[in-house]
Order: C-alpha cells, then sequence, then structure tokens
C-alpha cells in the first residue's frame, strides 16, 4: 500500500513537471532557446490566483482564469520585448537574455510582494479519496492534477495534429524559412507558442502550490529547472516525451526520498537523467539528428 | 622595409592581444593598493577585493569551456564548490603541520586544484560525448549533484587523523573528546581561517592568465578552437576530439577548484547551497558579457558586474532589478543587428552634414563629394548594416 501511495504522489508530482516541461519543450522546438524565466512566470500565475482566491476571495475558477490570463499576457510580452529582438543573434546571448529576465521577474515579486512565504490554500479543499477502507488515500489535489495533465496533454495533441494553428506551430519549428515561404506568419506562431507555454506554466503553478502549499519569489526556480531536466530527458523539443520525461522524474523522485534518501533525492534525479542521456544521447524520444559534413 | 613594417605590426598587435589581459590585471592591482594604503576605498569594496578575484579566475577559466572550446556549462560552481570544501578541509587539517599562513594557503589551493581537476576528469568523460544543449544540461545535473553530496558529507579531525562520514552525523564518527569538525552536513564549513588576501588573489588571476593564454596560444589550444569551428573537419584531419576537449575542461575545472578555496577562505562560514546553479549562472553572465573567448573582456565583466551590485546599494531594494535591466539591455544593444547599426548610420549622418552633402539624394552622392578614403569606409559600413537590417527585417516581419 506504501508503494502504491508513493506511486501516486510520483504522479501527481511528476504531471506538474509534465505541465512546466511542456511549455519549456515547445518553447525550445520553435525558437530554438531555453526559455529559463519559465520557471518564474510559473511564479507569477501562482501570485495571481493567491491573490484572486485569498484576498479578494473569488471562486477558485476566477482565479485560475485570471491566472492563466495574467501569464499568457507576461508570456507574449517577454517574448516581444526580450526575445524577438534577438531572432538573429547566437544562442547563448538569448539564453543569458532569458536568465536576466528570470532575474528581472524574480526581484520585481520580492519588491511587489515581499520575501514572505505565503501559505496557498488548495483550490479543491484539503480534502481525499479514501481506498481499501481507507488504508490508501489520495488527495483531492492529487487527483485533480493528474487529470488536468491527461486533460492538456490530449487537448494538446489534437491541437497540434489537427488544427491551421498546430499544424503552422509544427512547421516553423520544422523549417522557419520554409514555412514563410507557404505563407505561414513565424512570428504570430511563435507568439502563439509563447502564450500556450504561459498558459499552462499558469495552471501548473496553481497545482504545484496547490499541492506544496508555500508561495515565495522563488517558488518557481527548482521546479522549473527539474522540468527543464523532464523536458530533455524525455527529448527537448517533443511533446509526448515532456509528458513522459515529467512523470518518470516525478516518480523517480519521490521513490529516491521514500526508500533511498531524502537528502539525496535530487542527486538521485539528476544521475537517473545522466545515465539515460549516456544510453541515448538525445532522451527518450528525441530525434537523432544525422550530421552532414 | 616594406615587408618588415607591417610584420611588425602584426606582431604588435599579437602581442597587444597577449598581454593586455596581464597589463590590465597588473595596472588594477596597483591602483586598488595604493588606493586601500591612502585609505580611499569604502570598507564594503574592500570585502570584495578576494571575491572579484576569485569571480574573475572562475569567468576566465569558464571562458576557456564556453569561448574557447565552445560547449556550454551550467555548473562551473559545482567546480568551484569542490574546490572551497577541499581546499579549506586541506588548511584545517594543515594548521599544525604548515604554521605559516602564505605556505598553508597555497598548498590548499593547490589540493582544491588537484580534487576539482579529478572532479572534471571524471565528469568530463561521461559529459564530453554529448552535443549542445544536452552537454549543457548534463553539466547542471552535475552540478547539482555535487552540491547534494557536499551537503550529506560529514569530515573531522582529532588525534587519530580525519574521520569521514556519508549521509551520517557528526556523532557516528566517533571521534575523540578533542576533535574539531570541518565539514558539517548542511551546515557546511564554520571557523574558517582567514588565509584568502588581495595579494594571494592577484597572484592567482596572474597564474591563471599564464595558463589560460599560453594554453590558446599553443598547439594544444589551436587543436581546442578547431574542435569549436568545425568539429567534423578537425577530427578528419586526425585531432583527437576527447583528448582535446577533456584537456580544456579539467584546465578550466582545476582553476576553478583553486579559485573555490580563494573564495571559501575569505568567509568565515560556508555552506554547499551556496554554490548552486544561480552561482554557475552568474559565472556564466561574466563570460558572455565579456565576450565569449577574450579574456580581458571576461576579467573586467567580472569586476564591474561583482562591483555594480554594491554600487547601487543606495537604491537598495531596487538594485538586483536595475541588475536585471541592465542585464537585459545590455543584451539586446550588442546582439541586435537594428541597435548595432546605430553608430555607424549616426557615423554616415555625421560626415554628410560636416561635409555639407546633406542635401544630396543618396548615399553614393556622398562618396563623390567626399574624396577621403574614410568616408568611403564608413559609408561602405552604413550601406553593410542597411543591407543587414533588410535582411532580417524580411526575415523577421511577415
Amino acid at each position: 500500500m506504501a508503494f502504491l501511495s508513493h506511486l501516486i504522489s510520483g504522479v501527481s508530482l511528476g504531471s506538474i513537471y509534465a505541465i512546466i516541461a511542456l511549455g519549456y519543450t515547445m518553447v525550445y522546438g520553435i525558437a530554438k532557446m531555453l526559455n529559463f524565466a519559465h520557471g518564474d512566470v510559473i511564479m507569477v500565475g501562482a501570485y495571481s490566483c493567491f491573490f484572486m482566491v485569498s484576498r479578494y476571495e473569488l471562486p477558485a475558477v476566477v482565479g485560475v482564469v485570471v491566472a492563466m490570463v495574467v501569464c499568457t499576457i507576461l508570456g507574449v510580452t517577454i517574448e516581444r520585448l526580450a526575445y524577438r529582438p534577438l531572432r538573429q543573434a547566437p544562442a547563448l546571448a538569448v539564453l543569458i537574455t532569458a536568465i536576466g529576465v528570470s532575474y528581472f521577474l524574480q526581484n520585481s515579486a520580492l519588491l511587489l510582494w515581499t520575501s514572505n512565504p505565503k501559505v496557498f490554500p488548495s483550490i479543491v479543499g484539503n480534502g481525499s479519496l479514501k481506498l481499501f477502507d481507507g488504508q490508501l488515500s489520495i488527495s483531492y489535489t492529487a487527483l485533480l492534477t493528474v487529470v488536468t495533465c491527461i486533460i492538456i496533454m490530449m487537448a494538446l495533441t489534437w491541437f497540434t495534429s489537427k488544427t491551421r494553428m498546430g499544424k503552422a506551430m509544427r512547421a516553423v519549428s520544422e523549417d522557419k524559412g520554409a514555412a514563410q515561404l507557404m505563407g505561414i506568419n513565424v512570428n504570430a506562431t511563435i507568439s502563439m507558442v509563447f502564450a500556450i507555454g504561459s498558459a499552462l506554466a499558469a495552471i501548473a503553478g496553481i497545482l504545484l502550490c496547490s499541492a506544496y502549499p508555500t508561495l515565495s519569489p522563488t517558488t518557481g526556480s527548482m521546479p522549473g529547472i527539474k522540468a527543464f531536466t523532464a523536458a530533455v530527458f524525455g527529448g527537448i523539443g517533443s511533446i509526448p516525451g515532456a509528458m513522459i520525461g515529467g512523470i518518470l522524474l516525478g516518480v523517480i523522485e519521490i521513490f529516491g526520498k521514500a526508500y533511498i534518501s531524502t537528502q539525496l533525492s535530487d542527486a538521485i534525479v539528476f544521475l537517473v537523467l545522466i545515465v539515460v542521456l549516456l544510453v541515448r544521447p538525445t532522451g527518450l524520444l528525441g530525434k537523432s539528428v544525422q550530421e552532414k559534413v | 622595409m616594406s615587408v618588415v613594417v607591417p610584420k611588425l605590426q602584426q606582431l604588435a598587435r599579437k602581442n597587444l592581444r597577449t598581454f593586455l589581459p596581464y597589463a590590465v590585471v597588473i595596472v588594477a592591482f596597483v591602483v586598488v593598493s595604493v588606493l586601500a594604503n591612502g585609505g580611499n576605498i569604502s570598507a564594503t569594496l574592500r570585502g570584495q577585493l578576494v571575491p572579484i578575484c576569485a569571480y574573475v579566475v572562475l569567468a576566465v577559466s569558464l571562458n576557456l569551456t564556453v569561448g574557447v572550446l565552445g560547449e556550454l556549462s551550467l555548473g562551473h560552481a559545482g567546480f568551484m564548490s569542490v574546490g572551497a570544501f577541499s581546499g579549506v578541509t586541506a588548511c584545517i587539517a594543515l594548521s599544525d603541520t604548515i604554521p605559516s599562513q602564505g605556505l598553508r594557503l597555497v598548498v590548499g589551493m593547490i589540493i582544491a586544484a588537484i580534487c576539482a581537476g579529478i572532479a572534471g576528469f571524471l565528469i568530463g568523460i561521461p559529459v564530453l560525448r554529448l552535443r549542445g544543449d544536452y552537454l549543457a544540461i548534463v553539466t547542471l545535473a552535475f552540478g547539482e549533484i555535487i552540491k547534494n553530496v557536499i551537503n550529506c558529507l560529514t569530515i573531522g579531525k582529532d588525534s587519530n587523523g580525519l574521520h569521514f562520514g556519508f549521509l551520517t552525523t557528526v556523532q557516528d564518527l566517533g571521534m575523540e573528546a578533542d576533535a574539531r569538525v570541518i565539514i558539517n552536513g548542511p551546515i557546511g564549513i564554520s571557523n574558517i581561517p582567514r588565509l584568502s588576501t588581495f595579494t594571494a588573489g592577484f597572484i592567482l588571476i596572474l597564474v591563471t592568465l599564464f595558463i589560460v593564454i599560453n594554453l590558446v596560444n599553443s598547439k594544444s589550444g589551436r587543436a581546442i578552437m578547431a574542435l569549436r569551428d568545425n568539429r567534423i573537419a578537425a577530427e578528419s584531419v586526425g585531432i583527437p576530439v576527447t583528448r582535446y576537449k577533456l584537456m580544456a575542461f579539467v584546465t578550466s575545472a582545476t582553476l576553478a577548484g583553486a579559485a573555490g578555496a580563494l573564495y571559501a577562505m575569505n568567509f568565515s562560514t560556508i555552506v554547499a547551497t551556496k554554490f548552486n546553479f544561480n552561482t554557475s549562472i552568474l559565472i556564466l553572465v561574466y563570460v558572455v558579457l565579456g565576450g565569449l573567448g577574450n579574456i580581458t573582456g571576461s576579467i573586467i565583466a567580472a569586476t564591474v558586474l561583482t562591483v555594480l551590485p554594491e554600487m547601487l546599494r543606495e537604491f537598495n531594494d531596487y538594485r538586483m532589478l536595475i541588475y536585471a535591466i541592465v542585464l537585459i539591455l545590455v543584451m539586446l544593444a550588442t546582439n541586435n543587428a537594428s541597435v548595432k547599426a546605430l553608430p555607424a548610420q549616426a557615423k554616415a549622418w555625421f560626415s554628410r552634414v560636416v561635409t555639407g552633402s546633406s542635401g544630396s539624394p543618396g548615399g553614393d552622392a556622398s562618396i563623390e563629394a567626399d574624396p577621403r578614403p574614410d568616408a568611403t569606409v564608413v559609408d561602405h559600413d552604413n550601406q553593410d548594416a542597411d543591407e543587414q537590417d533588410d535582411v532580417s527585417e524580411v526575415i523577421l516581419d511577415v
């Protein structure tokens, strides 16, 4: 029973990583950049929801919607102001700019909301589902997280394979120049990806803080790094890869904490990542690109 | 004569590139020492001198990996951490054996460098098989692993020698009553002897510059740069990829270890979590802002960016915000084609106004109006920039 309970909390944590990793992987796939500010967008989303629900006592649904809107606007604005002028610049320059944006968001949050951690109320209450005569209890937050993750995955798969915009997205990530010649608006498509990724980040932030209820300006950074790892784990640029990578990472982390050592759980996660990358140098589902001379 | 003069000029230029970093560091050291002796340096800046030296060494060493070898490393703080903890442990363990503080610091830094070098070698073998962003994430992962492992380490010293423990408490080490706890897990090392001095930092910078500049200008350095510019071409002319990649990576790690020891012995306590991902990023920012492969740039960027937050102290809460904005603006200003073209455009416009041909319709007319050769050059620059601008506009705006 303990094993099952760990597995469920692992999948639940992994689902949060997966949702964040989707934002990383989609942005990487289309803009070929590591968006280090993504973790801080999560934090902004969580704060937006917190203020709506706790301060203004609005229903949780309103909080979620407001957080998604705030993050979408934030994501698109960041892309427009900081990343778009650097579209032709070397990758490292864009990386450093993303780090600058990350510092900016963290320090703005520090000024606006102080470093005192806020206690985030779970948006579905603290109840749990009891199974097997109460031997196994699954919190509603964990259930909500897993269900949300599955819905997002299905919606994204449908979106990228069936809709016009989704096809444009895949075309741009395949070959920007050719997509443009086919009449695809590359800038609008990239903005769209940032909008989707940031809206997902808002959801992830709310779920993360519902499960681990302390909220501070640096809340997003460690889950951000872990989710980035998850995206690489699954093969960066691949949407199903991000999903699998995220869930595996969550399960490994929780099992490592439960069965090996709490202090070493992060080290175990990263060690597994390294081993996987050594066996499959482009991640679990990543495409290996043949080099041409 | 006509052959000799360009040769001499070339030589002078090459020497300038080689000796400029030394000159910058020596002049800075002399100026700061004179100012410090005259009491013209504030207490906060005085406290920053050793960290500045450490960050300069870290930036120059990371530049070897990122700028010269061309591989993005996000775990440089991990090597700094290995150096800091091994160096301080060595210095405390040897406190009775070597009474001289200066000598103890040197021995500590050498041990730190060796430990970090070994760590770099062990990590480099798997890491350097990967490419690009995958390599970057694995260096990040190793940085985090090093942080986690040191966090679980306990080391103590008593009359029987050193005691090591992993995932245990200090009590489990079973030491005598006179024991001195050196590393105490997540609490780190406390009561560190403050052996680091500005002069020691200055000497370490000179040693670092000597190693890095000589490596870059040697046959090995050219092989490393050939790997960066075109790995396949370099491989096909018989350059052993792994050996040269490892050479650059291990040298970089070794120097980072020595810098870590210098850094740690400036404070009374250190903890493993100090050397986290953010510290790695901080060093990377110095390298990128200073210019990839540009040693003098790394030195200046590391110094300015360490002093900058202190200078901004009067803005208090806003200083890190300003730091972030400055960082973004500098990256935008140095990498955006239309922003970069501005000086050339301004120059061209200025030359047109000065020569009084501002009424002429196009750029070609101004070349004809002005017989001076450099006016042509300026205008050529301008055309170039305009062209670049047009291209980027075509690509960006659909």
